[in-house]
């Protein structure tokens, strides 16, 4: 896909937010970007009728380890015009925030939620960020940064244990439990205080 | 008795939390869907995934680049032969690595055998969810023979890891092919039956006609992709839009809805099988003799008596044992059409023996996260319906 003009294109519009560009595998566009203006970059890129990426095909990251920058991945795909785009934004692993693309594609809140369960990428403004691989109790970390051991940071006893002691609240959000009303067994580990004051 | 009268008139208001799985057969895996619900009216539905999840990723980050197929086909056990030929495809592309002829068109045989295989389950098990006990039991025999041919060949009927990079396990076996031409005869009449079955079946229209219907417009934000994208009338197929393995040369047609409901997701996939059947008849007619393995040291072992004769080929020996594949550092994106929908594999190197990272892009978690969407203002078994009609695999789901 030499012929891909987005690359020209985005040097035109976002001159310095462009930071730089890769053609990777033969032919694939990888393009990096400013963090701090990737929404305005994303929104571009779909609406602008010459470009028309349509199709948020994948978000993900990328930790290569050492405390080196975890890149975040945009895959795009235009039906229109049938070509594909990769934007990738890094982010200092002190400071992993970056603004949700929710608004731009729906199909970004699950992706984002799972870049954030196993990398730890904040995406702010994200409607419903919270675990969605891992247990929302979960504690050990996220996954899959380079710094997480194979077999997870808690010895195999405390895994154990930890799955054990686990009761209906581990299960279900506020908002579930809002809607279903109070269970009839009582949850001594999230215990509020009219709940000590009925029991005492 | 008296206690009725008094809570009667707070019924109709009060809203209800069912679960839904996670064991349940209708969920089709280990999915728990959290229902709100005002009577028997979904209000709203709230995916828990996960109960699946073994980090294949984080594993493959620990394997060397070979060791990496057998964990593909544990994601999807439906369709194990397109995931094991998409992830060596995408490192063979990173590695800028031509297959050969007969490899490829051994690939294109195993990728559309097993969208068959993956929808004749989708049909048998969706036509269960709808009451219809006979085309399961259809289904089901035909898929039998479809295992028996991924054992003939594999070795194994689900967990397949066939492919290898640069080539495949192994050559197809004697007589197998023949197999596959029995099996493509019979199949197209037990297609029939079951079209003739629910196609035009009065129970099965009214359970899938204008349930859980989504615009075009809408599956694209969403990021629907493969039959369900289709379904709504957008054309958007891998095979056709950016073909790999000289697909542009075959000759099948992509079918589309219109409505995209229920039953414009059943009638597209019922097309899709029909194509594949011709695309896999084209497949053997042009399937040429010749090596299967690529002929290239960076992949391939050299043959034993090269390695006792010539330095040179003891050396990428050694090193192939020993150290395995290197592949250039990058990272590439690589995409199939799968069963499920648009597959890709992301896969980033450093130049090691290792990938730094290898990501799915996974079509039913992309396809499933519409399920809140398409359920509002149904009924609970309108909800059960439309949650087949999406084809899912947990396995893939949670990986």
């Amino acid at each position: 896909m030499a012929e891909n003009n987005t690359i020209d294109a985005l040097k035109n519009v976002f001159s310095e937010s462009i930071l730089r560009h890769e053609i990777n595998a033969g032919d694939q566009c990888v393009v990096f970007v400013d963090p701090s203006q990737n929404t305005e970059i994303l929104s571009w890129l779909r609406g602008e009728p010459t470009q028309s990426y349509d199709l948020l095909v994948d978000v993900t990251a990328v930790d290569f380890g050492e405390g080196l920058p975890i890149q975040v991945v945009y895959q795009l795909w235009s039906l229109a015009h049938k070509k594909s785009i990769r934007i990738k934004c890094e982010l200092e692993i002190e400071n992993l925030t970056i603004k949700t693309v929710t608004s731009i594609w729906k199909s970004a809140d699950w992706l984002e939620r799972e870049v954030y369960d196993l990398f730890g990428v904040e995406f702010t403004g994200h409607p419903d960020l919270r675990r969605i691989l891992m247990p929302k109790t979960y504690e050990e970390g996220h996954p899959l940064r380079k710094d997480f051991p194979l077999r997870g940071r808690f010895s195999r006893a405390e895994q154990t244990r930890r799955a054990l002691s686990q009761d209906y609240h581990d299960y279900y959000t506020e908002e579930m439990l809002e809607i279903g009303g109070k269970p009839a067994v009582s949850s001594p580990k999230y215990e509020t205080e009219t709940d000590k004051g009925n029991s005492s | 008795m008296t206690h009725v009268s008094s809570i009667e008139p707070d019924i109709g208001s009060e809203h209800m939390l069912i679960n839904i799985g996670p064991q349940h057969p209708a969920t089709h895996g280990v999915l728990r869907l959290v229902c709100e619900l005002d009577g028997e009216t979904v209000v709203k539905v709230m995916p828990d995934i996960g109960y699946l999840h073994s980090s294949f990723e984080k594993l493959g980050e620990y394997r060397t680049w070979n060791q990496i197929v057998p964990l593909t086909d544990r994601m999807d056990y439906l369709a194990p032969l397109i995931y094991n030929c998409a992830y060596v495809m995408a490192v063979e592309e990173l590695m800028e690595l031509e297959v050969t002829e007969r490899c490829k068109i051994v690939r294109v045989i195993c990728m559309e055998m097993d969208r068959i295989f993956s929808h004749l389950l989708w049909l048998g098990t969706t036509a269960i969810d709808v009451g219809a006990f006979t085309p399961f039991l259809y289904a089901f025999q035909e898929r039998e023979r479809i295992y028996s041919l991924h054992e003939s060949f594999t070795g194994a009927r689900i967990t397949t890891s066939a492919t290898r990079i640069g080539g495949m396990m192994a050559d197809l076996p004697d007589g197998w092919i023949e197999s596959l031409k029995d099996f493509l005869d019979t199949v197209p009449k037990t297609l029939d039956e079951i079209d003739s079955l629910l196609t035009t079946n009065a129970i099965y229209l009214g359970r899938t006609i204008d349930i859980g219907a989504i615009s075009g417009e809408d599956a694209i934000n969403h990021g629907l992709t493969g039959p369900n994208l289709r379904a709504s009338g957008v054309p958007y197929d891998l095979r056709k839009d950016k073909p790999y393995y000289d697909y542009e040369t075959y000759d099948f047609e992509v079918p589309i809805g219109e409505n995209g409901d229920c039953y414009d997701r059943y009638l597209v996939r019922m097309e899709e099988m029909r194509q594949s059947i011709k695309i896999l008849h084209q497949a053997i007619d042009r399937l040429p003799e010749g090596p299967i393995n690529v002929d290239d040291p960076r992949v391939s072992l050299p043959s034993k008596t090269d390695c006792m004769n010539d330095m040179e080929s003891m050396i990428h020996h050694f090193k192939l044992i020993t150290e395995g594949i290197s592949v250039p550092a990058g990272d590439c994106y690589f995409a199939v059409e799968g069963s499920k929908g648009e597959l890709g594999m992301y896969v980033v190197s450093d130049g090691g023996y290792k990938p730094v990272r290898w990501r799915i892009r996974p079509p039913s978690f992309v396809n499933l996260s519409v399920i809140s969407k398409l359920a509002e203002g149904h009924l609970v078994s309108d909800l059960i319906m439309i949650n087949a009609s999406l084809d899912i695999v947990l396995g893939e789901i949670d990986r």
